[in-house]
């Protein structure tokens, strides 16, 4: 489909009509603050960028560009790292950054209202003088909004033993892709029917636009307690974490960084980890206090077994902010010490983390890319940070070879090509390699009930262009209602 | 005997096929044929053939919910997955497992048990299957802290209604690649396709396990009393209201974990419960069981937390005005109950309280959802009630099942 110069000035006008006139950009200038989100190595100016104030609104924005025939990208804080939010440059890009409202905080039906723009850790924050947070906890959850967060089910360290975004998220109110506004699940559980809220959580904004999102609210604990164990080797914090698992302790979270992101971290934040450390592990327990301190006992006796040489315990919350520090900044902190690199997201079997591990160390060497690792030990959730230069002749290729082939890795392990990133933009060409083409095809099913014109956030997630209404299965070459006229590819 | 020629084409697919017996119904529905296929290919053989015949197709595993739901419009064939049993993998320091839909929800503990695992899903009918859970989307007391068939099911195998086998998630617990087709045909009632193997995340069996009950007069008490084991500090795996037509109520808080931690909260929770709680070690009669028997009416009502007191209150006083013997038992922590009521009562009497019973769940923010009756009082009521996002639920329906093969109008909206 192509979008002409006089279409685009209709639709800015319909556009403007429907939600205001200071609440669409046109200006080329002003188009480009929006060109991409998290994963920067993507840019694309949008057509036109509306900014509804309300679900009314995103609903006559989506309206206006399914009269049009025009695609539309939602956007909320912009901090996905897939390219799940770029652009179209033919495109609308819808940014819900504007409904912005905790609508309710229910402490008694143990839920929240929010609209999509609010930022995740306001949750959390509006929740806990009652008593309540929001557990899943993206690193970026300072700045990543809650739409953003159902969109593409984005987790975080807490993820382990509370469950991902999509366990947490009880109801939404959406715009389909043609404009309707639909409420799936809410207050209660297991509304009858099917459960569409499942499906459209980690959709990637590929089945419509979340207005309202219900949350699940969960109790604070009564105890928290953190620890922090330097190992010499990768191998022995992945020891540890098995052994903790295998002896039924379920961790709020076991996060593990590598020399090199310690390195990283230290450069950046100076959070005092443990000199000469290969491996630190963080593992935090919450719960009853009965509970905590008898397990905490259990998790140190484990990680000295598996060679820790030092353990340090956060005495109070100062000095389990400042263990986190490190971890939650470490994205970031390779900045310090690198020119450019990618953040790598895939899953493996936890089983399989020193192997994979080894392997990731090879990979760098025979390449000769450094690798930093920083990740989720304990449901495998892996975020290899592959540095380079893009100013050395070769380097980005070979950087992006061996980003590639760690998901390779993951995939020959029994494992995912990403855990909480989303595939976006970024991994749609790597979908054929976890999934058959009748799996994808399945898939097609689901979004073409939602959006059969292919107008919501086209290019993402699926790495073929498929057309509604064929008959799912391999095809070569042009499709023959495509050639015919009489369909169009998204 | 005149040839049958849809019967010799079934057996050409795969030679797994009889034609049915008096038994072989759906809700009542009687169906010609019974398939039970050995593995995903040929179930994936059979689904074709049916394809090709226009053949109407429900699926069955242990049959325990083969009445839940509406009688199908239509019905040719039966798939029944008994034949498609068994442990496929259990990664015991992945703490997951995938496992044949046919296989019984009653033999995993054995399985698992070995590894000082579990899944973490009741089976509030016994003999009852994996697939057969996930189809229906059942689940008991420990829901609260574990979660649901949608929290846990991580991946699945699943042969469309033409025939084709598609996956969906895989074997790991963290993982948002595509689309969650699992969370999709999870309650979906066998209405989008064939669920043939699932992976589901486990988790360790807990060292201790204490049960702290106490009986309430009125059911307002037994709600007042979930809230503030809620509020508390306790974790419970379940908290139970049990309330048996015309007896006593019971409050029930299930607690998991290391014997000094199970000590201790039990204790906190009798206190909070009130100086007449006792705690046992084993669960108390019909615990994680529905609260009705064969041919009798069940029923399913949810509520927002807050109001499930109130739930609980107006529902016994709506039975009460219908002199109808309602019997509640369920999750007060997470707003889920399950009522019976005797299958010989009158259908109109029925149909007066699931309207009021409509009109008290949609007032807390639930629904009330028919899930079996007898055929008068399926003639009578709405099984399912007012759903939200039906239109969009249809377009669903349409792309997988274009013909309307599978489980036709068993299904919310007509589906």
């Amino acid at each position: 489909m192509s979008t002409t110069t006089t279409d685009l000035d209709a639709l800015a006008a319909a556009l403007r009509a429907a939600i205001g006139a200071d609440r669409v950009i046109s200006d080329r200038q002003e188009l480009r603050t929006y060109e991409c989100d998290g994963l920067a190595q993507y840019k694309v100016i949008p057509a036109l960028v509306a900014l509804p104030a309300d679900a009314e609104q995103c609903a006559a924005v989506v309206r206006a560009c399914v009269a049009a025939g025009t695609p539309f990208v939602a956007r909320g804080s912009g901090t996905g790292l897939s390219g799940g939010a770029l652009p179209r440059a033919d495109g609308v890009l819808v940014v819900t950054s504007q409904m912005r409202d905790i609508l309710e905080i229910a402490p008694d039906d143990e839920r929240a209202v929010v609209q999509p723009g609010v930022i995740n850790l306001a949750v959390t924050r509006a929740a806990t003088p009652h008593g309540y947070y929001y557990a899943p906890d993206p690193s970026s959850q300072q700045i990543c909004s809650i739409g953003g967060n159902v969109a593409e089910n984005s987790g975080g360290a807490h993820c382990l033993k509370y469950g991902f975004t999509t366990n947490h998220v009880l109801g939404v109110e959406l715009v389909t892709p043609d404009g309707d506004r639909v409420r799936l699940g809410g207050r209660a559980p297991d509304a009858p029917g099917y459960d569409l809220l499942g499906a459209f959580v980690g959709s990637e904004g590929t089945l419509g636009i979340a207005t309202e999102v219900t949350v699940r609210l969960t109790r604070l604990p009564e105890s928290v307690r953190t620890l922090l164990a330097a190992f010499e080797t990768t191998d022995e914090a992945g020891a540890a974490t098995s052994a903790i698992i295998a002896a039924g302790v379920v961790p709020a979270a076991v996060e593990m960084m590598d020399a090199l992101a310690i390195e990283a971290a230290e450069a950046a934040v100076q959070c005092g980890y443990p000199a000469g450390a290969g491996a630190v592990l963080i593992v935090e327990l919450d719960g009853p206090d009965p509970e905590v301190a008898a397990q905490f006992g259990q998790v140190e006796s484990l990680c000295r077994e598996n060679g820790a040489f030092e353990i340090r315990i956060a005495a109070d919350d100062a000095e389990r902010a400042l263990f986190w520090k490190g971890r939650k900044s470490a994205f970031a902190a390779v900045g310090r010490i690198s020119p450019d690199y990618i953040v790598q997201d895939g899953v493996i079997p936890r089983t399989a983390l020193s192997e994979v591990l080894r392997r990731i160390g090879e990979l760098s060497a025979e390449r000769g890319i450094r690798v930093a690792n920083v990740f989720h030990a304990g449901d495998g959730n892996l975020h290899p940070l592959v540095l380079f230069d893009a100013a050395v002749e070769g380097e980005t290729v070979r950087a992006e070879e061996v980003s590639g082939a760690i998901l390779d890795l993951c995939i020959t392990h029994g494992g995912s090509i990403t855990g909480e990133h989303g595939v976006g933009m970024d991994k749609a060409k790597y979908m054929p390699r976890m999934f058959t083409d009748d799996d994808l095809d399945t898939m097609q099913l689901l979004r073409c009930a939602f959006d059969p014109d292919g107008l919501a956030n086209p290019g993402k997630v699926f790495p073929t262009p498929r057309l509604c209404g064929e008959v799912p299965g391999r095809r070569k070459g042009v499709h023959p209602a495509q050639e015919a006229g009489l369909a169009e590819v998204f | 005997m005149p040839a049958d020629r849809t019967l010799d084409r079934l057996r050409a697919a795969a030679d797994v096929v009889r034609t049915a017996g008096e038994h072989d119904t759906v809700a009542g529905v009687p169906a010609r044929y019974v398939a039970a296929p050995r593995d995903t290919g040929q179930a994936a053989a059979l689904l074709r053939a049916a394809a090709a015949l226009d053949l109407a197709v429900a699926f069955r595993g242990g049959g325990t919910k083969q009445d839940w739901g509406s009688p199908p419009r239509r019905l040719d064939l039966i798939l029944d997955t008994t034949a498609l049993t068994g442990v496929v993998e259990h990664a015991a320091g992945d703490l997951i497992t995938v496992v044949r839909a046919g296989t019984r929800l009653d033999e995993l503990p054995a399985t698992l048990a070995g590894a000082g695992q579990q899944l973490a899903l009741d089976a509030p009918l016994p003999g009852g299957t994996v697939g057969g859970a996930v189809a229906t989307n059942t689940s008991g007391p420990r829901r609260m802290l574990y979660g649901t068939v949608r929290d846990l099911l991580i991946g699945v195998t699943l042969v469309r209604a033409d025939g084709v086998v598609a996956h969906a998630g895989g074997k790991v617990v963290k993982n948002v690649a595509g689309y969650d087709l699992g969370k999709l045909v999870t309650g979906a009632y066998g209405t989008l396709g064939l669920i043939t193997e699932c992976a589901f995340r486990l988790h360790p069996l807990p060292a201790t396990v204490a049960y702290v009950s106490r009986a309430v007069d009125d059911l307002a008490e037994a709600g007042r009393l979930a809230g503030t084991v809620r509020a508390a500090q306790l974790v419970p795996t379940a908290l139970e209201v049990d309330a048996p037509a015309g007896g006593p109520a019971t409050v029930t808080v299930l607690l998991e974990g290391t014997p000094a931690g199970v000590t201790a909260r039990a204790a906190a929770a009798r206190r909070l419960l009130g100086a007449d709680a006792t705690a046992a070690d084993q669960p108390p009669d019909g615990w994680a069981r529905c609260p009705w028997r064969d041919g009798d009416v069940g029923l399913k009502l949810t509520a927002a937390l807050s109001g499930v007191p109130r739930l609980l209150s107006e529902a016994r006083a709506a039975a009460d005005r219908q002199n109808l013997p309602l019997a509640l038992r369920g999750s007060a922590g997470v707003g889920v109950l399950y009522a019976g009521l005797p299958g010989a009562s009158d259908p109109e009497r029925v149909a007066g309280l699931v309207d009021a019973l409509r009109a008290t769940t949609a007032a807390v923010g639930g629904h009330t959802v028919v899930l079996t009756a007898p055929a008068p009082v399926r003639d009578r009521v709405d099984l399912w009630g007012p759903v939200h996002g039906l239109e969009l639920m249809r377009r669903v329906k349409q792309r997988f099942d274009p013909d309307a093969r599978l489980a036709p109008g068993r299904f919310v909206g007509g589906i």
